[in-house]
């Protein structure tokens, strides 16, 4: 294992110093239990928004605090669910008497931990909402399983989310709108190479040289198939079409296009994948009206991407183009 | 067929104090501990790989608090204690499974200061009702509760044909070996093992098999247990 850090056991919280440091006009961070939340929080009357899950796939979620975005994060351990009592002290550190909005992506362990921690903010008074996230067209949708994996939409979402609950509107409303998120967009991803678990030192899955895994998750689950390495079209042809079968997206659609970056992959080749998707949705009659091309929900040190696209209308688009200030995430009007 | 005098002296008569529970926990979190690498590898199979490391560090953080007694504490706050650690350190989807399991034992037996097998037995419903509210699975569906559940109905069984306590103990950690077995065919429905569809037939459940270790760690903790309380 070859990595940047100090000792495997210390990466968390040295991140989270280096975050604190590096950022300290935007976010405070809060140790045992760790939560970064939004420097000027509590906000008075406006809705707080909480979002958290495993470390590893920065800048989500601890990048996208501060105004237009999130209120507070809570990072767990590498690829493993933050606890109840780290998503109970970021609700109260938010929450401004309007309430408090848990953005959940949809893993087992997060999902339990956030209901547990909203029964408890329950017990203190506090209101809160949770909206799960679940758009990976790669993991098939059943009763029977845990449901689709939470991945790129949940950055559209809490941003999307960040700027309604900056124009002050109620919980129910920015909860709606985060359900609407959700609803209208798919992802899909894949991997060129594995990851590596500071803890378990090795990688998560094999894959040779000449391989890649079509839909992999962003823990290195594995996906739909494992096939010999094809060109940039090729692929992004494999993710683009179920994600536009799946909506589906038609003729005539403004879409929000997400290329993202699992962390161990270029921006030149980020912009090589992006290149398909505007030719290939183009001809099917679908216009992007806006993108977003980067590494925002990350693998660790993974080589591969993902696509999202998001179904815009005039609110989301408007919502999407509002000012953000965040470490990872930042534009103004 | 054993008669009801000594039904009644067997089971009825038989109790578990603070401190028996309390060994309990130890055994549990030493089981967990000898099982750290195995049940890791369990995970490893058809989850994440982190089940035996999270648990490991979520008994070592129990074993700290409970070392620390705190005046006049019963059963019922002892349990909560445990169940609150868990919650606040493992993470996962075995934090909040295991934490309710021992919040729920913990309100089941709420202000007690001894157990008789029929509180044991209570305890144990409430666990397998809370952690079945919380992760919504099934039996069958290759969880926690493929291990608890045959564990309690043999318990239960058996405490009915008036076995003896130790005995029903003996029996209830089989059967919920036996479970744990027998989640080796099925195809998960719950967690991140359910990504794996079919591909999860032919590896054994990791959270059925650190079930089966609690059950276990009962058994070899109380069997002997034979003075009164």
């Amino acid at each position: 294992m070859k990595k940047l850090i100090n000792k495997p056991d210390d990466v968390v919280t040295e991140a989270l110093q280096g975050l604190a440091a590096a950022h300290a006009d935007l976010v405070r961070v809060q140790f045992d239990p760790n939560v970064i939340v939004r420097v000027d929080a509590p906000v008075q009357g406006k809705v707080g928004l909480v979002s958290g899950g495993g470390s590893g796939h920065e800048p989500m979620h601890g990048g996208f605090v501060g105004p237009g975005m999130l209120d507070a994060a809570c990072p767990g351990e590498v690829f493993t669910s933050p606890t109840p009592d780290q998503m109970l002290d970021a609700t109260k550190a938010v929450n401004g008497g309007a309430g408090v909005l848990h953005i959940v992506k949809n893993y087992t362990g997060d999902v339990m931990n956030f209901e547990m921690a909203a029964e408890l903010a329950g017990g203190e008074s506090i209101e809160v909402e949770a909206v799960v996230i679940d758009d990976d067209v790669a993991v098939q949708d059943s009763l029977y399983t845990a449901g689709r994996r939470g991945v790129g939409a949940t950055v559209l979402a809490e941003k999307i989310c960040g700027a309604a609950a900056e124009e002050g509107r109620n919980l129910a409303d920015v909860a709606e709108l985060c359900r609407k998120v959700n609803a209208n967009a798919r992802s899909m991803g894949m991997a060129l190479t594995s990851c590596i678990v500071p803890a378990a030192g090795k990688p998560t899955f094999e894959l040779g040289d000449d391989e890649m895994e079509i839909g992999i998750g962003i823990h290195g689950e594995p996906g739909r198939e494992r096939m010999k390495l094809a060109p940039a079209a090729e692929i992004v042809e494999k993710l683009t079409v179920p994600i536009v079968e799946d909506l589906p997206f038609e003729q005539g659609d403004n879409v929000l296009a997400f290329v993202n970056g699992m962390g161990g992959t270029p921006l030149i080749e980020l912009y090589v994948v992006y290149n398909d998707p505007n030719r290939f949705l183009g001809e099917r009659g679908i216009t992007i009206a806006r993108n977003l091309v980067g590494s925002y929900i990350t693998s660790l040190e993974m080589a591969g991407c993902s696509i999202t696209l998001l179904k815009l209308d005039d609110e989301l688009t408007r919502l999407w183009d509002a000012p953000v200030k965040t470490a990872g995430l930042r534009w103004a009007a | 067929m054993v008669g009801v005098a000594e039904t009644e002296k067997a089971s009825g008569s038989m109790s578990l104090g603070y401190d028996d529970v309390l060994r309990w926990i130890r055994a549990f979190a030493a089981e967990v501990e000898a099982n750290k690498e195995y049940l890791t590898q369990l995970d490893a199979a058809v989850g994440d790989g982190d089940h035996g490391i999270n648990m490991q560090r979520g008994m070592a953080a129990v074993l700290v608090k409970v070392d620390t007694p705190t005046e006049g504490q019963d059963i019922g706050a002892l349990l909560k204690t445990v169940g609150m650690t868990l919650v606040s350190t493992v993470g996962g989807a075995g934090g909040p499974l295991y934490g309710t399991l021992f919040l729920q034992m913990g309100t089941a037996v709420s202000g007690k200061e001894e157990l008789g097998p029929d509180d044991w037995a209570a305890a144990l419903e409430a666990a397998i009702t809370g952690v079945q509210a919380r992760g919504k699975a099934e039996p069958g569906d290759k969880t926690m509760i493929d291990a608890l559940i045959p564990g309690r109905d043999a318990l239960k069984a058996a405490l009915a044909e008036g076995a003896t306590f130790p005995d029903a103990l003996r029996k209830s950690a089989d059967a919920a070996e036996q479970g744990m077995q027998d989640t080796v065919p099925l195809v998960a429905r719950k967690g991140r093992a359910s990504y794996l569809g079919e591909r999860s037939a032919g590896h054994q459940d990791p959270g059925a098999t650190s079930s089966h270790l609690l059950l276990e760690a009962a058994s070899e903790t109380w069997g002997g247990h034979e003075q009164a309380g």
